[in-house]
């Protein structure tokens, strides 16, 4: 019964929310009309490869090349996907690495195993709740990373929870929609237990699971600065 | 033990935190009086001080905040209040803690400890008492269930992890009322975070680091294998995300899919579950 009410009240919430990202988008998709033509009248005989923009006006550009626009709660949300696709690649490959079971524990295999199971399922719901405004399925680029190695899969899987939670902790501002901002806050505590977890793996019984009163909460750029290294894309955000 | 010093205090704080609060273009925005408020906090020596000091800026002058978000911020008040005097009597109490665990527990301490004193100077003379609490959750009688909490290392987990995990909700919960206010929302966002660390660490050490369900780091439907503490994970077993059932987009099973999501609590559950622990 209450069950019904809540997602009453989300469905109208979303409503609005798609409503006002439709007329953003409309704008934008004036402006790109006539970039676009502008460029088609500078060609000289070869066709050039417009850059297409989704249905929530993220642009992507012929290169693969990714920008991101955090005026438009579905942008952030797309953020937040990307950097949830990272993980879940990256968690994919370590548990389905042939020396998984002899570099961890059986619990250190449980816990990784459960990671992976819920940035899989981070990732596709975002997929799902973005449709056909979401961006497209991103390159991981983990060639510095060595699954083999027990050390390099933990630092890694440390600096990814610490950058989630840093990510969501400094995307929050920019979401209009209360909402969106309620299903990324269910999100990141759950990175944050992560974090922690990894952590004390590392340095068991120590005080590293939380090395702050305060998590950071870092800028977009500060992130994807920070996670380039690791994807083959180029990804950037305007107006934030 | 009453509070942590101000050089304990200013080491809790991450230097990156302080640059970036420092730098907010909104704080800075309402004029040239901020950094002389944060300057002051920093002379003072009291980081939280200087984070407040930031955070009312935001405001206008005067430190008025709006009615609207006292409330929110006393109701955060009086969970780090429990917490802070919780840890402080539990790193204080003789044989409680084992030597291995200590320094889990004067972190947790430490953390506690200055999220009082941000909320405190963020609220200025808003900020509501300490209550007097009865950690026994026996309403002020001492005898309530977790009456040996301060002698017995396993019940002392236990609240600890319930205390942990409904202030994850709670704060969770209030984000949306914060969400005008981009600054103390962005802070309270990182305090929730830390909590969420927290509870992960507690869960895990009551696990003994072996996989007892649902001693994991993070919640497992609503299960909970300590009495009395339903309410703190009441509908923590939700898989309906923006009206999207999670089940039916992912080959991932239903149970993770509870752990991937920490739900809300409202304001008045938590305090129903906050209530038992306040003796006046």
């Amino acid at each position: 019964m209450s069950t019904d009410s809540i997602s009453n009240e989300i469905v109208v919430t979303e409503a609005n929310i798609e409503a006002q990202d439709r007329r953003a988008f409309l704008r934008r998709a004036g402006l790109a009309g006539a970039a676009i033509a502008l460029a088609g009248c500078g060609a000289s005989g070869k066709e050039i490869m417009a850059p297409e923009a989704t249905a929530s006006g993220a642009v992507v550009n012929p290169d693969g090349s990714i920008v991101l626009n955090f005026a438009t709660d579905i942008d952030v949300l797309n953020y937040a996907y990307a950097l949830e696709q990272l993980e879940a690649a990256f968690y994919v490959t370590a548990v389905s690495n042939a020396a998984f079971s002899s570099i961890f524990s059986t619990s250190e295999q449980r816990v990784l195993t459960d990671i992976r199971d819920h940035e899989v399922v981070h990732k596709d719901f975002f997929a799902a709740a973005l449709g056909a405004a979401k961006i497209p399925n991103l390159t991981p680029r983990f060639g510095a990373i060595d699954f083999g190695s027990r050390t390099s899969v933990l630092q890694t899987a440390k600096t990814f929870e610490d950058l989630g939670v840093s990510a969501y902790n400094g995307a929050a501002r920019y979401l209009a929609s209360e909402a969106y901002l309620g299903v990324a806050g269910k999100i990141v505590s759950v990175e944050a237990r992560h974090a922690s977890a990894i952590r004390d793996i590392l340095n068991n019984r120590s005080g590293d699971f939380a090395p702050n009163a305060f998590d950071l909460g870092n800028t977009p750029q500060t992130v994807l600065t920070a996670a380039a290294p690791f994807i083959t894309e180029s990804i950037t955000v305007v107006n934030a | 033990m009453s509070s942590a010093s101000s050089d304990g205090v200013l080491s809790q704080i991450d230097p990156a935190v302080l640059a970036q609060l420092h730098s907010r273009r909104d704080a800075i925005a309402k004029g040239a009086s901020a950094s002389g408020v944060v300057l002051a906090g920093l002379r003072m020596a009291t980081v939280p001080a200087a984070l407040a000091a930031l955070s009312t800026n935001v405001f206008g002058q005067g430190a008025r905040l709006p009615s609207a978000i006292i409330g929110v911020l006393n109701f955060a008040l009086r969970l780090e209040y429990l917490e802070s005097e919780f840890y402080n009597r539990g790193v204080a109490a003789d044989g409680l803690i084992p030597l291995a665990d200590r320094t889990i527990f004067t972190t947790i301490q430490g953390h506690e400890n200055t999220h009082v004193e941000y909320f405190r100077n963020l609220l200025g003379s808003s900020a509501r008492p300490k209550p007097t609490f009865d950690y026994s959750a026996g309403g002020g009688s001492g005898s309530g269930p977790f009456a040996d909490v301060f002698t017995n290392y396993a019940t002392f987990l236990a609240v600890a992890q319930a205390f942990e995990d409904t202030g994850v909700r709670a704060f969770k919960g209030q984000a949306p009322t914060l969400k005008p206010y981009k600054d103390v929302l962005q802070a309270a966002l990182s305090v929730h975070s830390v909590e969420a660390r927290h509870a992960a660490e507690v869960r895990r050490l009551r696990g003994n680091f072996m996989d007892m369900e649902p001693n994991q780091g993070w919640i497992t439907n609503a299960t909970t294998d300590i009495p009395g503490t339903a309410a703190v994970y009441a509908g923590d077993d939700n898989v309906i995300q923006l009206g999207v059932d999670v089940r039916t987009i992912t080959a991932v099973a239903a149970k993770e899919i509870t752990e991937a999501f920490d739900e809300p609590l409202s304001m008045a559950a938590v305090l129903a579950i906050v209530t038992p622990f306040i003796a006046a």
